[in-house]
């Protein structure tokens, strides 16, 4: 085969498109199952309290209606860590928008209609949703997500700020955003005996199994968890969700099959939300643009039900020489919907503050934002002191003004007009580090040529299913119409979530592992496979702890074109173009696909998305497509993605870094900066709407 | 209600609807097409787009009963559309059934090209956006970028920052509809 040793690389084309484009790709509320019936929950309509009755007579009249489940009749279930599973076990209410109770019908329509009848009197408790810098109940984690120091210092911050010849300060604010995938979450469960079959939109099915397990009581043995297509997930669906174990625990009462389907203007309650930070940003310079003392201090709010922490301070210890620094995160617990991953979380909405900072700091000292991070580009990761495996940011910055024309550019504010409008130019980094973890693999050689990989990975659009092939045919030496791929079902060898950009390497390390013995094996049978077949698995476990002796990270650069209209005070960003040192690419047409679809979704965030705690209700008053504006096809122009062949042998065969992020770090950063060059205005308060600029214009 | 209508060319009926169900529920849950997707029930982001009477519509908002009688297209009847298009236009020769010793449907142009171009994420806006980029290019073979722009932009994608769909859409144009129909997918079979 002429084309073998190029499958790795190539523009392959998704194995399951075809599957995409005539509707027959099966989601997981598209099972057809006999006899299934339809769940609809009912949410809370208070913020914090008790639930004092419940009342379901009248959404029981209807014959269609099956059950109606409340805390005082769902079955028990055990506790898990992750306390807003555990659900209709008590009448504490925790946030409003929490699931209370669940209708169950022969037809979806009768199922939101006896939700609709549910009556519930609470007693409600005085509640607490919005964030404050000085907020009363904040406090500073000694650890976050378990992996890292919620403060870290090094030198002498106060002193060195104090004396430095240039400084800036400022706060910069993101409001809470909804990860919205386009499929909202959703579940169909059966169950057999005590056996449990679920088809489930999640990220990682081997988590939902063992927690599915873990509520129920049964063996993780007994649960099987289906996902072979998922419509997004952005970090919503990294983990099981309310809708999984609804639809189970209907299943388990009413002896047939539940499908439940999440509304959409339920899924800011129960699916989690990107969190809202406020971030100041301190930094002392000399004129020369040399950071000498840099603190990013993070306030943030999380649930009274989870312990989610948007760590959006972390970049701060990896991009920049700062001999003398300080990061920190302050949280608070409100009685609000549990916060969650949202792509990139942490460094996308710290890279807003400290991308935003940056460019502030270049404007003081007179130096061109490009130059002055180059200047201030670090030779080992500042917080850890860890060379880095790769880091070619100073290459993607040079690569991306060159692509731009950035150096055409006029840096003096607010001087260029077409007409009514200003046009202007912005630059920020982008950031986001390697994560790989343990996974399995299993691969079958046929005698007739054919191989059959096997590998619980999950394909939620990314591209998961076409390159762990592409990784299968190039360690098999065999043509990629010969490699057959299975995913998406706990039936295959455990593999981690397609989540923290860590898929595809995790996966693809199993998947090349297991090929490679395969192949051997092959070889050493005299090259041909004995009619039984052959199979290998392989098992990353102590393969993935190489590397930590670097530290390892891909590194972006993204440059925006502005215009904002004088008169409506409208931004619409004219070009986007971003360049990118992120290891191997493994696919060029997938890969070029994750980089534009989140530098697009970055755009979103600068220019559209946000929603508002609205403190009398305790709930998200943007709460669908019509409130909660996404980017559509009118609002994105030209966006380029590019990359730079990197060279890193202390990742994993492929040398491949995540890309599922990336893209969206820093996005928001370039639109401000371009924005405050267009008007001379600086805007720390996403996202930038008429209303924040209109001001200005008067 | 006794509801009967034609879908993708075929007569269908479903008994005991209740007329104020949606068009989208019948499709996905009572004919088995769940091809259309249901993402917002509220008309805001094309998910579920069809045709009804050839009008390009959310499925999610239009009531049962108001599709009786009607004719209804889907994801799922797109190929057998462009067919009957591209037939119609050559006074009803069908010499595009696809390649020689392929057992694969043929696909319509537009379907085609979302695979080429790499238009197809997740895939979940897929259906809707292909139902209205489809009826695009029924109407204006020569779209511009504003024009693909405007029609598609009442299809959200949270996927693909629309880009690789503009592309799809360029392409099926560039090619023309009477070139393509029946072509069969050949991709994804590299090596
Ligand atoms: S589901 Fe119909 S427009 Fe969203
Ligand atoms: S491909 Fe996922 S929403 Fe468009």
């Amino acid at each position: 085969m002429t084309t073998m040793e190029h499958t790795l690389g190539a523009s392959i084309a998704r194995l399951e498109s075809r599957a995409k484009v005539t509707g027959t790709a099966r989601y997981a509320a598209e099972y057809v199952t006999d006899d299934a019936l339809y769940a609809w929950p009912v949410p809370a309509g208070i913020a914090r309290g008790e639930i004092t009755a419940v009342h379901t007579e009248a959404a029981m009249t209807d014959p269609a209606v099956v059950v109606v489940l409340t805390h005082q009749n769902a079955p028990r279930l055990h506790p898990v860590e992750d306390r807003t599973l555990t659900l209709l076990q008590s009448s504490h209410i925790a946030h409003r928008g929490q699931y209370i109770a669940l209708a169950v019908a022969t037809s979806l329509e009768a199922a939101r209609s006896a939700a609709g009848a549910v009556l519930v009197q609470y007693k409600a408790d005085h509640h607490d949703v919005v964030l404050a810098e000085d907020h009363p109940g904040l406090y500073m984690p000694e650890e976050i997500d378990g992996l890292w120091p919620g403060t870290r210092e090094h030198g002498d911050f106060d002193t060195v700020y104090a004396t430095a010849e240039i400084r800036t300060d400022a706060v910069y604010t993101t409001p809470p955003m909804h990860n919205h995938p386009m499929e909202p979450h959703a579940a169909t469960a059966l169950w057999d005996g005590d056996a449990l079959t679920v088809y489930d939109s999640n990220q990682g099915s081997v988590t939902v199994q063992h927690t599915l397990a873990q509520l129920f009581g049964i063996d993780a043995g007994q649960v099987r968890v289906v996902s072979e297509h998922v419509g997004g997930g952005f970090g919503s669906k990294g983990t099981a969700r309310p809708h999984v174990v609804l639809a189970a625990m209907a299943a388990r009462v009413v002896g047939r099959p539940v499908k439940l389907a999440v509304p959409r203007n339920h899924m800011p309650a129960v699916v989690g939300h990107r969190a809202p930070t406020i971030q100041r940003i301190r930094i002392g310079a000399g004129r020369d643009g040399c950071i000498q003392a840099l603190a990013h201090e993070v306030v943030t709010c999380t649930s009274m039900v989870g312990r989610f922490v948007e760590a959006a301070a972390l970049p701060s210890r990896v991009m920049y020489i700062a001999p003398n620094s300080r990061t920190a995160h302050r949280v608070t617990r409100l009685d609000i919907p549990a916060p969650s991953w949202m792509r990139a979380p942490g460094e996308c909405p710290g890279m807003f503050a400290l991308e935003s900072a940056i460019d502030e700091l270049a404007y003081v000292c007179g130096i061109d934002p490009v130059e002055l991070r180059i200047r201030n580009d670090p030779q080992v990761e500042p917080d850890s002191g860890l060379p880095f495996s790769s880091r070619h940011l100073t290459e993607c910055l040079r690569e991306g003004a060159r692509r731009f024309g950035w150096h055409e550019r006029d840096p003096s504010p607010g001087t260029r007009y077409e007409g009514r409008l200003l046009i202007g130019s912005g630059v920020a980094a982008s950031m986001y580090p390697v994560v790989i973890l343990p996974s399995r693999a299993e691969v079958r050689a046929d005698p007739d040529g054919h191989y059959w990989v096997r590998v619980n990975a999950t394909d939620i659009g990314t591209g998961a299913r076409t390159v762990l092939a592409q990784i299968a045919a190039d360690a098999l030496t065999a043509p990629l119409g010969y490699v057959h791929i299975s995913i998406g079902s706990t039936d295959l060898p455990e593999a981690p979530l397609a989540g923290g950009s860590s898929g595809t390497a995790s996966w693809g390390w199993a998947v090349h592992n297991a090929c490679v013995r395969l192949r051997g094996l092959i070889e050493h049978s005299g090259g041909s496979v004995p009619a039984g077949g052959l199979s290998v698995s392989a098992d990353t476990t102590e393969d993935v702890k190489s590397g930590q002796e670097y530290a390892r990270c891909a590194f972006g650069a993204q440059f925006a074109e502005v215009q904002v209209d004088t008169d409506t005070a409208e931004v619409r960003l004219r070009r986007l173009t971003g360049v990118f040192a992120a290891g191997r690419i493994l696919n060029a047409r997938t890969a070029r696909s994750q980089f534009i679809g989140g530098m697009t979704m970055g755009l979103s965030m600068a220019l559209m998305e946000g929603s508002t705690m609205d403190p009398e209700f305790g709930d998200y008053a943007e709460r669908d497509f019509a409130s909660y504006h996404v980017a559509v096809c009118a609002d994105v122009p030209a966006i380029e993605a590019h990359w730079i062949d990197e060279e890193d042998p202390h990742l994993n065969p492929m040398h491949s870094k995540g890309i599922g992020e990336i893209g969206i770090v820093g996005t928001a950063a370039a639109v401000a900066n371009a924005v405050h060059h267009a008007t001379g205005v600086r805007v720390r308060t996403l996202p930038i709407r008429p209303d924040t600029l209109l001001p200005h214009f008067a | 209600m006794r509801l009967t209508f034609r879908v993708n060319g075929r007569q269908q009926q479903a008994d005991d609807v209740w007329e104020g169900e949606s068009l989208l529920y019948v499709l996905r849950e009572r004919l088995g097409l769940p091809g259309s997707k249901n993402a917002c029930e509220q008309g805001e982001c094309g998910s579920c787009t069809v045709r009804l009477d050839g009008l390009l519509v959310c499925s999610c908002l239009v009531a049962a009963g108001q599709a009786q009688g009607r004719d209804v297209v889907t994801v799922e009847g797109l190929a057998s559309q462009a067919k009957k298009r591209a037939d119609g236009r050559s006074g009803g020769a069908d010499g595009r059934t696809g390649k020689a010793g392929t057992d694969l449907q043929p696909l319509s142009p537009i379907q085609q090209a979302f695979i080429d171009a790499g238009a197809v994420q997740c895939g979940f806006c897929t259906p809707g956006m292909l139902v209205a980029a489809d009826e695009l290019l029924e109407r204006n073979a020569s779209p511009t970028d504003a024009d693909i722009r405007e029609a598609l932009s009442g299809n959200l994608c949270r996927c693909t920052g629309y880009q690789t769909i503009l592309a799809a859409v360029r392409l099926a144009a560039a090619r023309g509809t009477a070139d393509t129909a029946g072509t069969a997918d050949t991709a994804g079979t590299g090596g």
